[in-house]
């Protein structure tokens, strides 16, 4: 049967599951979005290329199937690039389509020509140019078992206008990708197996640092055995939050620059460190010349380049966390660490004394309250995205994850404007689960425009805004570290509840405490899109804090408690 | 010390540019690198030379396994292996000189494949060393100009160059 290039592409995103497309048309994808019509995939119009970008990854993250994003040539592909680094960076599996110009003017400078391979190229896990359509079913059926295979990533495929036209003959392959140069690693060899049994059976005060990787492999209950089996704690970085629940008396919390106290101590004093699917980034390290000064290091990961990238390890496990987890278990006895874990206890309890969560209510409105609040209501049931910002470390901090792949949140890239484009995403895999995006009021006027895709497409998320006016991530630091000048960090806006009702959103605006539950329950109730914008505390900090370059143990933290 | 890798990648466009900007994008400097034709058509050879002191090999070894066209890298540095560079060098000579250049090739083995009124183009294969050592005595003559290829490097032996364990 002789397709066009266009309709082959859709043949084989319908093969790989492909009901969601978030893009943006432009000359060089029309053949591909007519296509479509005559295929049951959906095009999500975005108002910006970035804002698909970030749907695809929400979409991605929240489901674990792959996300795609689609987008023209030229400015269209290059406005992809913040979402592609940001799938990157947090090991997204994201397919990202571009319309690239007739493969005989590729060189020539032609209209909207980019060389987006070039671009993405330090970006991507992998990318194809595609200028025949003989090459696309190939091409594709690659990209997307390179995207969610291994490492998860962002792989970019780059498709001339002529491919897209041009009719071939089609036959799906059938069999097995198989690429010579591309073999995920599963099981972790027995020699390191057994010298990691050997660390794990003589530590004292071990901890489980666990990452991303966890929920990428789906290794929770694994996970869950190992801790409780060997009575370690556990800590977890920003995007590992969900894979061991938050209520069990081994979750230490987040650890790193904004993670709890108990967690960092816990660190700095243990005899063995257990990161699992994690890559030590500098904002879970603080200064590596202090870090985990008396703790022998295990270091599971399916990428080797991960190894003494940062943290020089003891034993590397590679391949997939779950399989090595599952292999490990029953190396492994009973242990008791009561002792370790009773010194834990002691620290947890100097935090508790400094959470302002424990404050008692004052006429102020702080954001970890706002936040608490709405965990409560929401009874930790909501996914929830985030911008990036204080509102997002208040967010890992407050809304406490007891379940995997319900925070989906910008970690290694640290993209601003994340947080309601990512909702959208998410409500697209999940339409029967309340989605929330919490956003900052800076992060969230570098998405604003995403507010008529919600209307379009009458998407039930429901946006919470943080509003300090202020950049508020930013304001802490110079309050901190540049003796309160207030550089380029104090932000206006609309009026949030004028302007979401401009898109037809109903909203609301609070600024007191009292207020939090009524607003919630109106948000909660009325379908659809709904804002809901809350004033809080100008110039309230993220506590603790690890300063750059100190100690993880060395911690700004809340000043001491004053009950009002 | 100098650690020698050689990686088997897949002889299709841009795979060149892929290795080059991993390189660039995680501050690996080289110290060479060969391209090249391998007995397999559909499989280029690079042959990578650099200074462990300043990279670690085995990082830089992790990160090419991540580009999915590198089929196979392995570090040859402590292993039974042959390597040569090829070095053509351009040295003033007049005729009264040119005997004597000549002589000193002769002692390396080295070839002169070019004679002009003013200068001869020797070429050179052999280690880096032996290179070095030629360009030492040929300096006080005037090196008018110098081209290496860089290092290309292959294990002695039945091993085809593919590392034993596949895969990493």
């Amino acid at each position: 049967m002789k397709l066009s290039g266009a309709e082959i592409v859709m043949e084989c995103l319908v093969r790989e599951g492909v009901e969601t497309i978030f893009g943006y048309p432009g000359g060089a994808t029309m053949p591909m979005l007519d296509a479509m019509l005559n295929y049951p995939i959906r095009h999500v119009l975005t108002r910006h290329e970035q804002g698909a970008a970030f749907a695809a990854d929400g979409y991605a993250r929240s489901s674990g199937k792959v996300g795609v994003a689609m987008a023209t040539s030229g400015p269209g592909a290059t406005n992809l690039v913040t979402g592609i680094t940001t799938a990157m960076m947090d090991s997204s599996p994201v397919v990202f389509i571009t319309g690239q110009v007739h493969s005989t003017l590729i060189g020539g400078d032609a209209f909207q020509e980019t060389d987006v391979t070039g671009i993405t190229l330090p970006i991507t896990k992998h990318n194809y140019l595609v200028t025949s359509a003989e090459e696309l079913a190939e091409v594709i059926r690659e990209a997307f078992y390179i995207a969610r295979s291994g490492r998860p990533g962002p792989v970019l495929i780059d498709i001339c206008k002529d491919a897209q036209i041009e009719k071939v003959e089609f036959e799906y392959p059938e069999e097995e990708v198989c690429l010579p140069g591309y073999q995920p690693p599963t099981h972790a060899t027995p020699a390191s197996l057994e010298a990691a049994v050997k660390l794990i059976k003589e530590a004292k005060r071990p901890v489980i640092l666990a990452g991303h990787g966890v929920l990428m492999s789906g290794a929770m209950s694994e996970l869950y055995t190992f801790a409780e089996k060997t009575q370690t704690p556990v800590a977890l970085t920003l995007l590992g939050l969900g894979s061991f629940p938050a209520g069990h008396p081994y979750n230490l919390g987040m650890m790193g620059m904004h993670g709890t106290a108990h967690s960092n101590l816990a660190i700095q004093n243990a005899d063995l460190i257990l990161a699992f699917g994690m890559r030590f980034d500098d904002r879970v390290t603080g200064t590596l010349r202090t870090y985990a000064p008396r703790a022998k290091k295990i270091h599971v990961d399916i990428d080797a380049s991960e190894f003494n990238k940062n943290v020089t390890i003891d034993v590397a496990l590679l391949g997939d966390l779950r399989a090595i987890l599952a292999d490990l278990n029953p190396k492994l006895e009973t242990m008791d660490h009561q002792e370790w874990l009773q010194k834990i206890q002691t620290w947890v309890q100097e935090s508790n004394d400094r959470d302002i969560l424990y404050w008692e209510n004052s006429d102020k409105l702080h954001a970890a309250h706002v936040i608490h609040d709405f965990w409560q209501q929401s009874r930790g049931e909501a996914i929830v995205t985030t911008g990036v910002g204080q509102h997002q470390m208040w967010t890992a901090q407050y809304y406490r994850q007891e379940k995997p792949y319900q925070l989906i949140t910008s970690g290694g890239a640290g993209s601003m404007g994340f947080g309601m484009p990512s909702a959208l995403g998410a409500w697209f895999a999940h339409k029967d689960r309340e989605i929330w995006a919490i956003e900052g009021d800076g992060s969230f006027q570098m998405s604003l425009n995403e507010l008529a895709t919600l209307t379009q497409e009458n998407a039930n998320v429901k946006i919470l805004v943080i509003n300090n006016r202020y950049l508020g991530m930013v304001r802490q630091w110079q309050e901190f570290f540049f003796d309160k000048r207030y550089a380029a960090t104090p932000i206006t806006g609309p009026d949030f509840v004028k302007l979401a009702e401009a898109y037809g959103i109903p909203a609301v605006a609070v600024s007191e405490r009292g207020q939090i539950k009524n607003a919630l329950d109106f948000a909660h109730n009325t379908p659809g899109p709904v804002l809901v914008e809350f004033k809080v505390e100008q110039e309230d900090c993220v506590y603790p804090m690890v300063p750059t370059g100190a100690a993880l143990d060395e911690m700004l933290l809340r000043p001491s408690l004053v009950r009002v | 010390m100098q650690h020698t890798l050689i990686a088997k990648v897949e002889n299709i466009p841009g795979v060149l540019n892929r290795v080059a900007s991993l390189f660039r994008r995680r501050n690996f400097n080289i110290d060479s690198l060969n391209v090249g034709r391998s007995e397999n058509p559909k499989v280029s050879r690079m042959t990578i030379v650099i200074d462990n002191n300043a990279v670690d090999a085995a990082k830089v070894q992790s990160n090419l396994y991540k580009l999915v066209n590198v089929i196979d890298v392995q570090d040859v540095t402590n292993q039974p292996v042959v390597s040569r560079d090829l070095a053509l060098i351009k040295v003033a000579a007049t005729a009264e000189k040119r005997h004597e250049i000549t002589n000193l090739a002769n002692i390396f083995r080295a070839n002169v494949i070019d004679v002009g009124t003013d200068s001869v183009i020797i070429e050179i294969t052999g280690t880096v060393d032996k290179i070095e050592s030629l360009m030492e005595l040929l300096r006080p003559f005037g090196i008018l100009e110098m081209v290496t290829t860089g290092q290309v490097a292959m294990l002695r032996g039945k091993s085809n160059g593919t590392s034993p364990n596949g895969h990493h």
